[in-house]
């Protein structure tokens, strides 16, 4: 019944709309996409293009005041999660389909013993309780590189460092060997070298386990680095998404090319010109008719400004699509 | 002090106190100087001491040891106003744009403020001032002057901290972090924008982050900090490419390169995380996940010297036998 | 808030507006219900209560508002040189604040009222007095925040003295806190005033207060409750209404500071 049959997680057209005072805004707008067992899908943008609204509309964790209305489908296995009752979903949650946050520290609590907050996990989903749960937790600080596990269990989260806590979600979030681990800027917070360990250490469960990843980060390099494919996303909508080697050596879209470009980057001599992006963010009340970066697009025309491009295929197989009425042909990135 | 040197910084130490008696040395023994014009570059792991540096130069608080020579005066030796006349020749951006502007008040005052604490110029004069260094950052001044901080993006935020930097046209400016809170995209609108404002006036830079390509974009030269000291201080270029510290090195392999054809294959270099400052590891800091560290390490502080040419640095075995 | 404007403007310009003396009795209405002639009826002296209710309005507003107005000036320069100094002048000030708190000060200001007779003054520094530790310390958590953000910072590295970035960086800030603070703290203070006169320890009678006119109708609260009843009514709407603006204001700041 699914395109790729053997996709974990496939998104169609979905769409999630808040209903605020002061208008809708459109913060996720027809997103589509799916990933397999063991792949990493990186996802990309500038600070307010609905990377985490979609990180949080997959798990369902969106505010509960009912101004976020979402639409489309979210297929975990084939199983509509959209349709799901609350109850259904919460053992979905944490069980299928885990997360890691930026800051450890709202995903952890911070009055209660890392063993607990473990220990709770395995018991609500595996049914592990006393010595079976405690082994298991200690296995599982040990796994994410915690030196000394059993005498952490006792430890309260701000008796750790920014990286072991981060660690330390990342064994709470692999507890139930999830298909789908949902990785919203994990590393953002911490340091260069803190951050290397930590994507080794994602990388390693992830194969161990074969699962399938999201990694939503806006440092270019990571991403490249470490998935096998990439989705752009503009103003709510998935602009570009295609295998990353395939996007690194030749994007199509006008933004994509944009963004890798305005990264400033090792390997260019001190003092080399960045070529930042004119304007600022989009106005998500209001957003752009036609291409909704239009207004920043060094190549729109009239046929930007008056309609939508639609996701159209760049290679024979369908796998590198773009959002664009005037594709970069060649599409070479790095001058 | 050699002619074109602007700071001149020797031995720097700066020690916090804490409760119950304890202390930490956040900074300790750092020597370096800015030229005129110029842009150094401060590298280091969150917590390393970097805005500690920054913030002894401007004594606030003053350091609690070593000298902070500016423009040929000892600012240590400068009391109340004398040291508050200097200060306008030295100005400091921070990392967070919003909180670094008083959101009770507008635009057009804050920018001013540099000039009404100097008490110099009229008030037409001063307006006149705002809105030639609010179009130098690309804001329109008759949209933006009246609005408050909160009204705008964090990248417009920092214009405005940049334009009120810039105001008293100063010598030097010391940048804290100024684009880890800003988006890829801002941020190179940002990064050029100072570059623009260093060459409009002369200016030179104290460039604080712990984004490793940023600092090699803007800088002229680059000092790596670990654990409240300097590990090494070499032209940006040369650092980047040959490093002579193992710290350096660690760090620049630890940086994700935009290439997806060349993944990082082994375990990252560096394991483990930064020791406490409170009490800091005997000899080298840097010995506890330093892949070269021996016995002498540990027994041995390395000193501070200068291996090739303008190339610092504090190791006994530095990557290339010095030569 | 029309009710406050209302309030207030008519207690302000008692003096002008053609109203019946609060004093004088009219034998002719003794305890008669409201009516055209008299609105809100009289008392047993036969004294007109619309004009008792007009002029003790002006001493509970005067007590509620002035007192606090001089709790939260004194608070305020103390909290903020606490909160931003820190170090000896904190402790000091948080020392002697204690001591303040640690007078039973409703006690104190009983004693004091007692001996040297109240008038609307002394009410006023007394209990202006017993308010000073409350917005101190508001003041000073104020102040600690916003004396650790960048833009405090930025002024000093700007060469501002501590004056000048106590008056124009952390006041501001201070300020719209303090002033929702002090709303609570008006209605605080008219209930108190409210109880001391009813006690027949504030400005002695026959000048009318909410309080004792309150007091004043206990005797008839059978036969004629409205002696009571009105400036009770008129102390809960006073009261209700400046909650709600406090409520009012508190969202607002809420919502701008996003
Ligand atoms: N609960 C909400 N109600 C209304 N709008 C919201 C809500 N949550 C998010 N938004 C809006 O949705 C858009 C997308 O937000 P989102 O947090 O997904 O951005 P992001 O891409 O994750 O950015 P960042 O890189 O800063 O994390 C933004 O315009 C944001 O203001
Ligand atoms: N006001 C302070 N009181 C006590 N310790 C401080 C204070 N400011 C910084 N420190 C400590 O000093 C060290 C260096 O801090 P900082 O200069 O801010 O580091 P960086 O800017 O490199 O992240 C850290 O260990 C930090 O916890
Ligand atoms: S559709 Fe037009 S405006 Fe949009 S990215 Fe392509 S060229 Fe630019
Ligand atoms: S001195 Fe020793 S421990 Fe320190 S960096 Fe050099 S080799 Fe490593
Ligand atoms: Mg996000
Ligand atoms: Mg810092």
């Amino acid at each position: 019944m699914t395109e790729v049959p053997t996709a974990v997680l496939e998104v169609t057209d979905l769409a999630t709309h808040f209903h605020t005072a002061r208008g809708i805004v459109r913060a996720v707008d027809g997103v589509s996409f799916s990933i397999e067992p063991g792949q990493t899908l990186g996802i990309v943008g500038e600070s307010g293009s609905g990377k985490s609204v979609l990180a949080r509309t997959i798990i369902r964790i969106l505010t509960r005041d009912g101004s976020a209305t979402v639409t489309g489908r979210i297929a975990l296995d084939g199983r509509d999660l959209l349709t799901l009752s609350e109850t259904d979903m919460r053992d979905v949650r944490g069980k299928d389909i885990a997360m890691v946050f930026q800051n450890p520290m709202s995903s952890l609590n911070p009055v209660k013993r890392i063993g607990t907050q473990i220990g709770e996990v395995l018991t609500r989903h595996l049914g592990l309780r006393g010595r079976a749960a405690q082994i298991r937790s200690v296995e599982l600080l040990a796994s994410v590189g915690i030196s000394l596990p059993a005498e952490r269990l006792n430890h309260y989260p701000h008796q750790l460092s920014g990286g072991m806590r981060q660690r330390v979600a990342i064994a709470i979030a692999i507890a139930c060997e999830p298909k789908l681990l949902i990785a919203d800027e994990p590393t953002t917070a911490l340091d260069v070298t803190i951050q290397a360990q930590i994507l080794d250490l994602l990388r390693r469960q992830q194969r161990a386990h074969n699962m399938a990843m999201i990694l939503i980060s806006h440092d270019l390099g990571m991403v490249a680095a470490h998935t096998d494919l990439v989705g752009v996303m503009y103003a709510g909508q998935m602009v570009e998404r295609a295998p990353t080697r395939s996007l690194f050596h030749g994007c199509h879209m006008p933004y994509t090319r944009a963004l890798i470009r305005s990264a400033p980057k090792l390997s260019d001599p001190p003092h080399t010109r960045l070529r930042a992006i004119s304007g600022g963010p989009p106005d998500m009340l209001q957003p752009a008719i036609g291409c909704r970066f239009g207004p920043r697009c060094d190549y729109a025309t009239d046929m930007c400004r008056s309609y939508k491009p639609a996701l159209s295929a760049a290679d024979a197989d369908g796998t590198h699509l773009y959002a664009c009425w005037h594709p970069l042909v060649a599409g070479r990135i790095l001058p | 002090m050699k002619p074109d040197e602007l700071l001149s910084v020797e031995n720097l130490s700066a020690t916090y106190r804490l409760p119950h008696g304890r202390k930490l040395s956040a900074v300790a023994n750092i020597s370096f100087s800015i030229h005129k014009g110029e842009t150094l570059g401060l590298v280091g792991e969150s917590g390393c001491g970097k805005s500690t540096v920054g913030r002894s130069i401007m004594q606030l608080p003053p350091p609690t040891g070593g000298t902070v020579i500016f423009e040929g005066r000892d600012l240590a030796s400068l009391g109340g106003e004398a040291l508050r006349r200097a200060r306008m020749r030295l100005h400091m951006i921070f990392q967070d744009p919003v909180s670094s502007l008083n959101p009770r008040r507008k635009v057009r005052d804050i920018v001013a403020e540099p000039m009404a604490i100097a008490g110099v110029v009229t008030a037409p004069e001063r307006v006149r001032r705002v809105r030639i260094a609010l179009a130098a950052v690309s804001l329109d001044p008759d949209r933006v002057m009246d609005r408050r901080p909160h009204e705008f993006s964090g990248g417009q935020c920092q214009r405005i901290a940049i334009a009120r930097a810039l105001i008293m046209e100063p010598q030097l400016v010391i940048c804290d972090e100024p684009v880890s809170a800003l988006d890829v995209s801002v941020r190179a609108q940002i990064l050029n924008l100072l570059e623009d404002m260093k060459a409009r006036y002369c200016l030179a830079l104290l460039f604080i982050s712990h984004d490793l390509a940023v600092v090699k974009n803007i800088s002229d030269r680059v000092a790596v900090m670990y654990l409240g000291q300097f590990c090494e201080l070499a032209p940006s270029a040369r650092l980047y490419q040959a490093p002579l510290h193992p710290y350096t090195a660690a760090l620049i392999a630890a940086i994700p390169v935009m290439d997806p054809d060349r993944r990082p294959a082994a375990p990252p270099l560096l394991a483990g995380e930064l020791p406490s400052p409170m009490n800091p590891p005997s000899g080298c800091r840097f010995r506890t996940r330093c892949p070269r560290a021996a016995a002498h390490c540990e027994e041995l502080e390395p000193a501070w010297r200068e291996a090739e040419p303008g190339h610092f640095v504090a190791c006994h075995f530095p990557l290339r036998p010095a030569r | 808030m029309a009710w406050i404007t209302l309030v207030v403007g008519l207690a302000a310009t008692a003096n002008l507006l053609p109203l019946r003396s609060p004093i004088d009795s009219d034998f002719s209405a003794i305890s008669s219900w409201p009516d055209a002639a008299y609105w809100f009826g009289t008392d047993q002296l036969g004294r007109d209560i619309f004009a008792r209710c007009v002029f003790g309005a002006r001493i509970s507003l005067a007590v509620g508002l002035l007192a606090p107005a001089f709790g939260l000036g004194v608070g305020i320069s103390l909290g903020l040189a606490a909160g931003y100094f820190r170090g000896r002048t904190e402790s000091i000030i948080v020392a002697v604040m204690d001591a303040i708190l640690a007078f039973p000060g409703i006690l104190v200001a009983l004693a004091v009222t007692a001996y040297l007779g109240a008038s609307t003054a002394i009410l006023i520094f007394l209990l202006g007095v017993l308010t000073i530790p409350a917005f101190m310390r508001v003041a000073r958590a104020n102040a600690l925040v916003f004396a650790q953000r960048e833009f405090v910072l930025a002024a000093r590295a700007m060469g501002a003295t501590h004056w000048r970035v106590l008056r124009l960086e952390v006041l501001p800030n201070v300020i719209i806190p303090m002033l929702i603070y002090a709303l609570l703290v008006v209605s605080r203070i008219i209930v108190v005033e409210g109880v001391l006169s009813f006690l027949g320890l504030s400005v002695p009678p026959p000048q009318p207060t909410w309080g004792n006119m309150i007091a004043d109708g206990q005797g008839d609260l059978a036969t004629s409750p409205y002696i009571s009843f009105i400036p009770s009514a008129l102390m809960f709407l006073t009261l209700l209404s400046i909650n709600l603006i406090g409520e009012r204001l508190r969202a607002d700041v809420r919502g701008s500071a996003l």
